[in-house]
């Protein structure tokens, strides 16, 4: 077997099978630390194979690294494996914030340590499968295999006596529009006799599947609803607030975003282009509120945990935003940002845990003062801080900058200057409950919350940070590397747009809307006749 | 020149950064200081070799790109800069008043606790606000500018175990944000319309068309929201007066001499862009002279010796705004120029004067310290003589040809406009007269060993206290080459009519073009009255300060009492930050408690969460009533339920449509 056909099976079981080993070692010592420590590594060494052999320049929609084989054969459910740009470097993100989140809980995670280990790499089983998977059926059952782990992850190894409600709010939340995701994707198989994405993909783009064009709305609707509530997307973030405070920051730092936002760029465009196109306004409205929304109520917390939680929601919103606008610069910075959002948000999770792991407390007004005697960790904070808040010459710059200018050509949406001046103006906000954080935690007199002796980072909590501060500054400077493979699928989603999208209501809409297009593109397509 | 050496302008000052910043901390002063002069050095005399091969007859155009930044289908940035002469003024000026100001901070901060992340923040700046000059594209430009930003927060924010310093950072990094929003905007329009973001690309497309207005006013509109941000103009200028909060030569060189004038040389830079907007333009004078004539007015009356630059730098940088604003881009440059020099000086001489005080801020108690410090005093005149406009020296020239520019525009009420600058010009030469007659002049005020926990520092430098001393050599030499830039540095632009021939000009002409053909060429004779008239003012405004402050001292406590209300609402600054801060603060802040927090998010969001989950919870207890524990009618139960939806998916929704 070739391992170009085999590494992606090797990449979703490598951390299965070490989630069997560490469940039969002995709970010893710190076996259990370093046992899911070389596991995680492996895995990730194994998903570094993907860009060192991905193919660019392949047409957009086709996989690389595919495996397809019959599992069951009525109904047809294949096991159908397959990358592109963008889950390969999902795939990638995914292992590599696995190390890191076993190096945050280290010392953290000190009883039950055999639970946590082997439902974190399970969790990483169902999430590896998620990008991975190309079959419909397949898909669904890492879907829900990723809500176990995550939600006894809460449940057991939650902060506080809430701990189980934030869990069954997690639960709750994100199962009931999985079951109606379920139902949608037996109605999808009823009408086409298929679970497999690229026929189901090949067959919206000609319109074939099913004639009933409410069916089909309120099928998508379905699947878009399962998606947005596991991102989540404003305003379905009931969910957010309470599991990022309880959950561990290993936990954490995969609870949020890609799945979701993935599901939505895989699944939903590809299956029901038209209907995505429908819903695309409210989406980017949606996308537009909730990044300003996210980032005001962000300025009102006092628990940074419950700070992040709402700056999560404000970072998402502005990738719904970008994939909903339909727009290459949109879906490429959208893209771009599910991983910045990987990245830098997984650094602020950790840099609060190293906090909480010394004072005990995620209250700022508990703080104060810690530059003075942390200076490591003032520094590694700052600059997350820096990348959260898209300083250009990090990550998170170019994919939100990406994502504003698409916005701003985004003719999908009717009001889409109006939005782009909503979104835009999540730069001051962001920057200011970012600022203000660090002034309340590192700024003004000192403070000790609980009279331990200051201790800067450690060796081991080096180890887990720098990786990811060089990574911002790498895809800060240098992000043609990764948007060269990401690109293909914004051009795609893109172009859907004119080619797909001949669905008539389009068309009577942008009739409706000449004289506001009509003058932009004429002045558009003036100065492009000048140069 | 090879142009390959321009990448070594940014990267040494970055390097120095990352050296300094991280193992800074345990190397010795000496090493630290020796690095970020070095680091600075060189770029500075690889500008100076750039303006060798200038003055020798070369184009000094350059040109040099790399990979990609950014790049997607239909959309791309390369790191690429490029110098014309513009950039080559700004060059010269951030790398040459940088160097000084590095060599003085080794003197000013030596005392200092964390004089390495000094250091690291000092060229990190100066690496930022050379990129800054020569992007080749608005995308670069605005890498440098938020850059700068960066810096010039963490130098605010020096002293961060002070509360002040602390909220000062924050508050300059915030509302440039305001800017850089602005800025963004203009930029997903340039985009837009464009489908660039190069200076080249943009301008040649502009200049080819013939759109004047429309979207073009809307985007240079939103460019002058973030120059008004960085330029720290009206409504955006509050963070300015507080970043004094930072050490004093960060004053000088960030917020006085280099990265304030960012804004200008942004709208210089889009010079194209502007033209075709009279509406953008008007709106530009318009900001500028009220900024002017505003800052000065606060600046009459404050106390604290580095308050009152500040406040100047803001009346200053309107002038340059209404420069732009009438298409007099050349005056303005060349203010930029002038005004690093004799403002940089200024900074440097008061910090100076705190350093011989031990920190002491506060003119009230200051006096006669002419003898004590005799070289900053003398060094002080001159930068005091420069920026109120009295010829020749290098602040007349500058001033009066934006004064001059503004009176023969075409602009509907620059007679008006004019005026204000006239007016501000007086107010300009008092309050610096004021600033030095309370400083050098009178009694002295002061303890003779005033040492740590004297008065009130807003800057924190003290605790050395040993009595009222020069500055060692290394703070004097930067304020006597500054101090003869603020003589002969207007002589290049001294106009036809007093007999020069106003090189900065002609050397200007390559950027700004037929931009400047604005002059009416009969105007000499008027040219020559409107100058006489602006050093009447400048004398009057130092005849009022004479009198007011050596002559008969107390007369201006005296008037203050008589119009108490108005010198208080003067005195704290018309209550702006007051107002700012109920309206952007508390009733931000307020409402999102009050509506977002409350009503939607815990109300709404949370509500909507809390009835699904209690109507699951109702919807359990009646299925409970399924799970018998019996597996055969579970399977059944799955078996009816999977037939269910199977039937309503295939026949019921069919009926629907």
């Amino acid at each position: 077997m070739n391992l170009d056909t085999s590494i992606l099976t090797l990449i979703i079981f490598a951390p299965l099978v070490g989630a069997i080993v560490l469940a039969l070692l002995p709970d010893r010592g710190k076996t259990m630390q370093w046992g899911a420590l070389i596991v995680t590594l492996i895995t990730f060494g194994l998903t570094l194979h993907l860009p060192a052999h991905f193919q660019s320049g392949m047409p957009a929609g086709s996989f690389q690294f595919v495996t397809d084989l019959p599992w069951i054969a009525a109904p047809a459910i294949r096991y159908h494996l397959g990358v592109d740009g963008m889950s390969m470097w999902l795939t990638v993100l995914t292992g590599f914030l696995a190390p890191l989140g076993v190096l945050a809980s280290w010392n953290t995670i000190s009883e039950r340590k055999k639970t946590f280990y082997v439902f974190f790499l399970l969790q990483q089983v169902a999430m590896l499968g998620i990008f991975a998977a190309l079959d419909l059926f397949l898909y669904y059952a890492f879907w829900e295999l990723s809500l176990v782990p995550m939600t006894l992850l809460i449940a057991t190894f939650g902060r506080t006596a809430a701990r189980r409600d934030a869990a069954a709010k997690y639960f709750l939340y994100a199962f009931i529009p999985s079951a109606m995701l379920l139902v949608g994707m037996i109605w999808l198989y009823a009408q086409t006799g298929t679970f497999d994405l690229p026929k189901l993909a090949s067959l919206a783009a000609s319109h074939g599947i099913s004639s009933n064009s409410a069916a089909l709305w309120l099928c998508s609707l379905a699947f878009l609803l399962a998606f947005a509530v596991k991102v989540p997307v404003f305003p379905l973030h009931g969910w957010l607030k309470d599991a990022i405070a309880e959950a561990p920051t290993a936990a954490v730092m995969v609870l949020a975003g890609k799945t979701g936002l993935y599901s939505i760029l895989r699944f939903s465009f590809a299956i029901f282009p038209d209907e995505s196109h429908r819903i695309a306004p409210l989406m980017i409205a949606l996308g537009a509120i909730g990044v300003v929304y996210g980032a005001l109520i962000a300025l009102t917390q006092n628990n940074m945990k419950h700070l992040a939680a709402y700056s999560t929601l404000g970072h998402l919103s502005i990738i719904t935003l970008g994939i909903f606008t339909f727009t290459i610069a949109g879906v490429d910075g959208g893209i771009y940002q599910i991983l910045n959002h990987g990245i830098s948000g997984g650094a602020l999770f950790i840099l609060m845990g190293i906090l909480y792991e010394r004072y005990g407390t995620y209250d700022m007004r508990d703080y104060g003062g810690l530059a003075a005697t942390l200076p490591w960790m003032v520094t590694l904070y700052v600059i997350t801080t820096l990348s959260v808040v898209g300083l250009p010459g990090l990550n998170s710059f170019v994919g939100e900058f990406l994502v504003l200018s698409g916005t701003m050509q985004a003719t999908i949406a009717e009001h889409h200057v109006l939005w782009t001046v909503i979104a835009t103006s999540g730069v001051i906000f962001g920057a200011a409950y970012m600022l203000v954080m660090i002034q309340r935690v590192f700024y003004g007199p000192a403070s000790n919350p609980n009279g331990s002796a200051p201790r800067d980072l450690d060796a081991r909590e080096h180890l887990a940070l720098w990786p990811m501060v060089a990574v911002m500054v790498v895809m800060g400077v240098l992000s043609p590397y990764w948007i060269g493979s990401i690109d293909p699928n914004g051009v795609a989603i893109s172009h859907q747009t004119s080619s797909s999208t001949s669905a008539p209501q389009q068309h009577f809409r942008r009739a409706e809307n000449a004289p506001a297009y009509a003058r932009d593109i004429t002045s558009a397509s003036a100065t492009q006749g000048v140069k | 020149m090879n142009p390959q050496l321009l990448w070594l302008i940014p990267l040494l000052p970055f390097t120095g950064f990352l050296i300094n910043g991280t193992v800074g901390r345990k190397l010795p002063r000496a090493a630290v200081s020796g690095i970020a002069l070095l680091c600075t050095a060189i770029p500075a005399i690889i500008v100076a070799t750039l303006w060798a091969s200038i003055l020798g007859g070369g184009s000094g155009i350059l040109a040099v790109a790399s990979a990609p930044w950014i790049q997607v289908t239909g959309f791309s940035v390369n790191f690429a800069f490029a110098v014309d002469h513009l950039t080559a003024i700004m060059l010269a000026v951030v790398t040459g008043v940088g160097f000084l100001i590095h060599l003085y901070s080794v003197g000013y901060m030596a005392h200092e606790d964390g004089y390495w992340r000094f250091f690291a923040y000092l060229n990190l700046f100066m690496f930022f606000m050379s990129v800054l000059v020569l992007s080749d594209s608005f995308l670069l430009l605005f890498v440098g500018w938020e850059g700068v930003g960066l810096a010039s927060y963490l130098l605010i924010g020096f002293y961060f175990t002070k509360t002040a310093a602390a909220n000062a950072g924050k508050k300059a990094f915030i509302v440039n944000r305001v800017g850089d929003f602005g800025f963004l905007l203009a930029m997903f329009l340039l985009i837009q319309h464009f489908g660039s973001l190069n200076f080249s690309t943009v301008f040649s497309s502009i200049s080819a068309s013939s759109t004047q207005g429309g979207f073009l006013t809307a985007i240079a509109l939103l460019l002058v929201v973030g120059a008004a941000g960085k330029s720290a103009q009206i409504p955006l200028y509050v963070w300015l007066p507080d970043a004094m909060e930072g050490p004093t030569p960060v004053s000088a060189l960030i917020h006085a001499a280099t990265m304030v004038t960012a804004g200008i040389y942004m709208v210089c830079r889009c010079h194209t862009l502007f033209d075709r907007s009279p509406y953008a333009l008007g709106v530009v004078a318009i900001i500028g002279a009220l900024t002017a004539i505003f800052a000065a007015s606060i600046g009459m009356v404050q106390n604290d010796i580095k308050r009152v630059l500040a406040y100047s730098t803001v009346s200053q940088l309107g002038y340059m705004f209404l420069a732009c604003g009438v298409g007099a881009y050349t005056a303005a440059i060349f203010h930029v120029m002038t005004h690093a020099f004799f403002k940089a000086l200024l900074f440097l001489a008061a910090g100076s004067v705190i350093h011989a005080l031990s920190g002491e801020q506060d003119m009230r108690v200051m006096g006669g310290l002419r003898k004590k410090i005799p070289v900053t005093f003398w060094t002080m005149l001159m930068g005091v003589i420069a920026i109120a406009g009295i010829p020749p020296w290098a602040g007349f020239f500058s001033k009066d040809e934006i004064l001059y520019r503004v009176f023969v525009s075409d602009n509907p009420i620059g007679k008006l406009l004019w005026l204000v600058g006239l007016v501000t010009a007086g107010m300009t030469s008092f309050y610096m007269f004021r600033l030095l007659f309370k400083t050098f002049f009178g009694e002295q005020r002061f303890a003779e060993h005033a040492g740590a926990g004297h008065g009130h520092h807003d800057d924190a430098h003290a605790g050395h206290g040993h009595g009222v001393h020069e500055s060692p050599w290394i703070m004097l030499f930067p304020l006597v080459v500054l101090a003869l830039l603020s003589i002969v540095g207007g002589w290049i632009g001294v106009p036809k009519a007093l007999g020069g021939s106003n090189e900065i000009e002609h050397f200007l002409d390559p950027v700004f073009g037929g931009g400047v053909e604005l002059a009416k060429s009969a105007a000499g004779a008027s040219e020559i009255g409107l100058a006489v008239v602006s050093v009447v003012v400048a004398l009057l405004g130092l005849a009022v300060a004479y009198f007011l402050y050596v002559v008969k001292p107390g007369t201006a406590g005296a008037f203050a009492q008589k119009a108490k209300p108005l010198y208080e609402l003067v005195l704290n600054k018309f209550y702006i930050d007051e107002i700012y801060n109920a309206i952007f603060v508390t009733g931000l802040l307020g409402l999102t408690t009050a509506l977002f927090r409350s009503v939607i998010d815990f109300g709404l969001v949370d509500g909507s969460g809390w009835a699904a989950s209690n109507g699951a919870k109702g919807l359990a207890s009646v299925t409970r009533k399924m799970q018998s524990g019996n597996i055969r009618s579970y399977a059944g139960w799955l078996a009816l339920g999977a037939a269910a939806v199977i039937a309503i998916m295939i026949f019921g929704l069919h009926n629907i449509s």
